[in-house]
């Protein structure tokens, strides 16, 4: 991949524009359309962009595939544990509406957290794939 | 418009025996979809359709195909059961759609249910005005936790499966 320098060229200008546009569907998505699925498969995207322009060694040592692997399982659990600590503050599993002293308050914070899970596990589950994928020889 | 353009891709996936084509067919067949959501006024769906569909499940078929051959094997002989099976699915489906309500018909049954309440009561409840986040993440926060979990238990099902590339650096180090 050492010759494609107009790819190369083009690809570092929309990986970062496309990390960012992940991030704003991620936290914009109480206002406008997006949320956790769809800012975690864009990030995604921009991530396997970079592993099939640069290569799925120099990506997999920017995202190191144990720490993707932690993070599949971090969303998951990110989104439960908001679940649990509902419950602890004597709501019911998942009701945000006890995570603030105001329910509308506490309704956003639950509503962010948990589109956080969503988008950090879909992430990972994308780019772990893709590197499970890439990463075999051909049989 | 958007559906015949539709059709005529399946059709020429279901044609061509070059695989590499197929999948950019797939490819655009899952923009089409994307543009006929979003014609639908469903946004939210259209957005995930033309990330996952066009852009992430293109490049997995391409890492297989990479993987596998790149044409398709010629099927060993005709026979006439799939082609049986394909028109009477079908055949049900559309006998299905017949008693459904008009298509934006306000007193369908799917408007009566808990739609009202949603659009009437969430941005007091919620405050959020996307109204599809809060049904997503709040009054529905139980399906939105078993969809990650679905999508959790796929990654780890490919970890278990292909190993998550580990293996193959162990071979590459094995081979220097």
């Amino acid at each position: 991949m050492k010759h494609h320098l107009v790819l190369r060229v083009v690809a570092k200008l929309l990986i970062p524009l496309i990390l960012l546009f992940a991030l704003y569907v991620q936290f914009h998505g109480d206002y406008g359309p997006g949320g956790g699925f769809q800012a975690g498969v864009i990030f995604g995207a921009g991530f396997i962009l970079y592993a099939l322009v640069f290569g799925v060694d120099t990506a997999t040592a920017v995202a190191r595939p144990p720490v993707v692997r932690v993070c599949v399982a971090l969303g998951l659990l990110l989104f439960s544990g908001v679940g649990v600590v509902s419950l602890l503050l004597g709501g019911r599993y998942l009701d945000y509406s006890v995570l603030a002293d105001d329910p509308v308050r506490g309704q956003h914070l639950g509503i962010l957290l948990i589109e956080l899970g969503v988008g950090i596990t879909v992430a990972a589950v994308m780019v772990t794939i893709f590197f499970a994928f890439a990463g075999r020889e051909r049989a | 418009m958007l559906l015949s353009f539709l059709a005529t891709t399946a059709i020429a996936v279901v044609v061509l025996r070059d695989l590499f084509a197929v999948v950019m067919l797939f490819g655009i067949y899952s923009l089409l979809t994307a543009s006929i959501f979003l014609v639908l006024d469903a946004v939210d769906v259209a957005f995930t359709e033309a990330a996952v569909g066009a852009g992430i499940s293109t490049v997995l078929m391409l890492a297989t195909l990479a993987l596998t051959a790149r044409t398709e094997k010629k099927p060993r002989q005709w026979s006439p059961l799939p082609l049986v099976v394909v028109m009477i699915t079908g055949a049900t489906l559309i006998y299905g759609t017949l008693d459904m309500p008009r298509y934006g018909d306000p007193s369908a049954a799917i408007h009566q249910h808990v739609a009202p309440r949603y659009i009437n009561e969430s941005p007091h409840e919620t405050g959020i005005p996307n109204i599809v986040t809060s049904v997503l993440a709040s009054y529905r926060g139980y399906d939105t936790l078993g969809e990650v979990a679905v999508i959790f238990t796929a990654g780890v099902g490919v970890m278990v499966l292909l190993g998550a590339g580990t293996r193959s650096r162990k071979k590459k180090g094995e081979k220097s």
